[in-house]
């Protein structure tokens, strides 16, 4: 084994054909073995494989596109479980986004926040009152509900009304620190539920308990989005564009503010970092992500009350960040994925093959052990072993690498400059 | 010409008056030493001067605008740097990282330049990571540049302080102890550097300093303060045979002979 990956090691064409036949295999036995699930998830671990190859950063982004939006899509549609499988597809990218946005206030700005399924929970109302009758209870004007046109609006319009909330939130809550913050904001986000629970009188704004029923689907040129493998791509659109921008910001003035923060308050204001913006705009950027994806949320479901956005949504993403890596980009996408696929596949299954066994006599579990109960307690023990061997998290995050030479010549280039300056001022005088 | 003028400070933590009326003026250009037994209220002093604490009384004045009631990153941009003197750096960011923050506040970038990655952000990056660069060869770490921070040794990581401050380009340079845990050839160098560091960036350097060797040889003006108090001012030889001075280090049995 060993030999093995020291010989693919730097044999770039070896890895894109090993690579390619896995993709072919694993998709061919999605294609033709019908509702299999092993077959499903094994076609999602090449796109892990394809992270560990030594491909150059631009091929990778090309053939994960090629794997993600042609490759899946097509080989799982012959299937009968087709819907099911893009269902599962669409919420994993949705867990993906709202774990990045978690990350960077979490693994990037070093906050801990419990309570940040309320900006998703802010992004799908933000998008359920108005694509329901339930606008026309409170707003003077308008017609409601408006039309599914409006949908790609909104998704903007969450995106920043989550941001709004993200910054209104902090600035009470950033006055205190570590565990107390915790503390806070898992008081936040359940104010939030609370809120929407009950915002049904005096004005009727939320419909209360009730929920939103009905929410329109999205539309464009009179074409409605309302199956998983419609939805599938919006997803994975917001998902690309989610990716893009936390890897921009990571390496840029704005994240290295968040990581100072996150090191060493003290020191990063003495280094001229104005500390409360700072933190806001990382509340604000991670919201944003949330919002958005609240309101796919909303238009995917249809259907939109307060029981999904509980205090045990904030701490599933946040096991996300923290399983994956915290500040590691990869490993928060990779974290969010295993979760969210332990919980709504695989985890399914075993409980369902453990039942099938004991109704036919196989093997007969006590009442309280039953597998639906024990779904959790598995789920437990896998986070707990993930802690103990990998405590850094599946991808731990890396630093940037800078290329000493050209920075060389770079710094040469500077001190030229400097001299030249000082010279210039001694003309001067 | 003075550069800081700091004029009759004082804080107090409850009971403890940390620092009690000091005066201190600091000449542009010049080496200033603060000297002063443990818990003489020296750091408490450098945290007033640079936000981290607010003055009870007194005033704060960098050339002609006034400190008090700024934060530390409103004194910063004003140009004041510091070092500490249990070291804080940002220790799981590379070393380079480390002084590209203190570049921060010359960067313009903000979030939609940021996100579009415009041709004037990826530049304006460009030219910070060389001259991040630029500052670690000046404080001799150029090739621990893809380091993390946490992973130097104790004297490197005080000159990454310096370099992280010498970044941010400030007129008044503070440093906390810096040749604490160096040994004897560390300090030589240290103090070389000082010299050199004033010389060459034209900047005013205010130190704390326990080591006497370095204070005597570096300063050109020495403040000592013992319990919150200013209890003697001047140039080394001064302070050297100040018999206040040798009290507060040695005792009273030091000065009078039993």
């Amino acid at each position: 084994m060993q030999r093995l990956t020291s010989k693919l090691k730097g044999n770039k064409l070896a890895q894109i054909i090993l690579l390619v036949l896995y993709v072919l295999v694993t998709s061919l036995s999605l294609y033709l073995a019908q509702a299999s699930v092993t077959a499903f998830l094994l076609l999602l671990v090449s796109l892990l494989l394809l992270y560990y190859t030594e491909l150059p950063d631009r091929l990778k982004w090309v053939i994960a596109g090629v794997v993600l939006v042609g490759v899946i899509p097509f080989v799982a549609s012959t299937g009968p479980s087709y819907q099911s499988y893009m269902e599962v597809a669409t919420v994993v990218g949705i867990y993906v986004a709202m774990a990045l946005g978690l990350n960077i206030v979490v693994g990037l700005a070093g906050l801990l926040d419990l309570g940040f399924v309320a900006f998703f929970a802010i992004g799908a109302y933000t998008y359920g009152i108005f694509a329901t009758a339930q606008a026309a209870n409170f707003m003077p004007f308008g017609v409601f509900p408006l039309s599914g046109d409006s949908f790609w609006i909104f998704i903007l319009i969450g995106c920043f009304v989550a941001a709004l909330f993200g910054v209104l939130l902090g600035i009470p809550v950033l006055r205190v620190k570590g565990d107390y913050l915790a503390i806070v904001t898992l008081g936040f986000g359940e104010i939030i539920r609370i809120v929407f629970n009950n915002l049904d009188k005096p004005v009727n704004i939320t419909n209360g308990a009730m929920g939103l029923a009905s929410v329109k689907p999205p539309e464009i040129f009179g074409f409605q989005f309302v199956y998983p493998n419609q939805f599938y791509f919006i997803v994975l659109a917001i998902l690309l564009f989610v990716i893009l921008a936390v890897r921009r910001f990571e390496f840029s003035k704005i994240g290295r503010s968040w990581k100072a923060v996150r090191e060493n308050e003290i020191a990063a204001q003495s280094m001229g970092i104005h500390l409360v913006r700072t933190k806001l705009l990382a509340f604000a950027i991670g919201a944003s992500f949330s919002g958005m994806m609240g309101v796919v949320f909303a238009a995917k479901q249809t259907f939109v009350d307060p029981t999904s956005f509980t205090l045990l949504e904030s701490i599933t993403i946040l096991v996300m960040v923290i399983l994956g890596g915290m500040g590691s980009v990869p490993g928060v996408i990779l974290g969010a994925a295993v979760i969210t696929i332990l919980n709504l596949q695989v985890l399914t299954e075993v409980t369902n093959y453990l039942n099938q066994l004991s109704l036919n006599g196989v093997i007969s579990f006590p009442e309280a052990l039953s597998p639906a109960k024990m779904q959790r307690f598995i789920f437990g023990a896998i986070l707990i072993i993930f802690a103990i061997y990998r405590p850094q998290g599946l991808i731990p995050a890396k630093n940037p690498v800078f290329d000493e030479e050209s920075l060389k010549e770079g710094s040469e280039n500077h001190r030229k400059k400097q001299i030249k300056v000082e010279s210039d001022k001694g003309f001067q005088a | 010409m003075s550069i800081l003028t700091v004029s009759n400070i004082k804080k107090q933590f409850g009971g403890l008056v940390a620092v009690n009326s000091v005066d201190m003026t600091v000449e542009k250009g010049s080496i200033t030493a603060v000297i002063g037994p443990n818990g003489a209220g020296k750091t408490t002093f450098f945290n007033l001067i640079t936000g981290v604490y607010q003055p009870d009384e007194g005033n704060v004045q960098l050339g002609s605008s006034s400190l008090v009631g700024l934060k530390p990153h409103e004194i910063s941009r004003l140009g004041i740097a510091r070092t500490f003197q249990n070291i804080r750096l940002f220790s799981n960011i590379t070393v380079l990282e480390n002084v590209m923050v203190g570049l921060h506040k010359q960067l313009k970038a903000g979030i939609v330049g940021t996100l579009f990655q415009t041709k004037k952000v990826r530049e304006e990056e460009l030219r910070a990571q060389e001259e991040a660069y630029h500052w670690l060869e000046y404080v001799g770490l150029a090739q621990h540049l893809n380091e993390e921070a946490q992973n130097l040794s104790y004297g490197a990581q005080r000159r990454l302080e310096i370099a992280r401050a010498l970044a941010s380009k400030p007129r008044l340079l503070l440093l906390d102890e810096p040749a604490a845990g160096m040994n004897p050839r560390e300090t030589r160098e240290l103090t070389e550097f000082i010299h050199r560091m004033r010389d060459d960036l034209n900047v005013t350097i205010v130190l704390i300093e326990h080591d006497m060797k370095l204070v005597m040889e570096i300063s050109e003006h020495i403040i000592v303060l013992d319990h919150g108090e200013k209890i003697a001012e001047g140039k080394p030889a001064e302070i050297r045979n100040n018999v206040k001075v040798i009290e507060a280090y040695l005792g009273k049995s030091a000065v009078t002979p039993a």
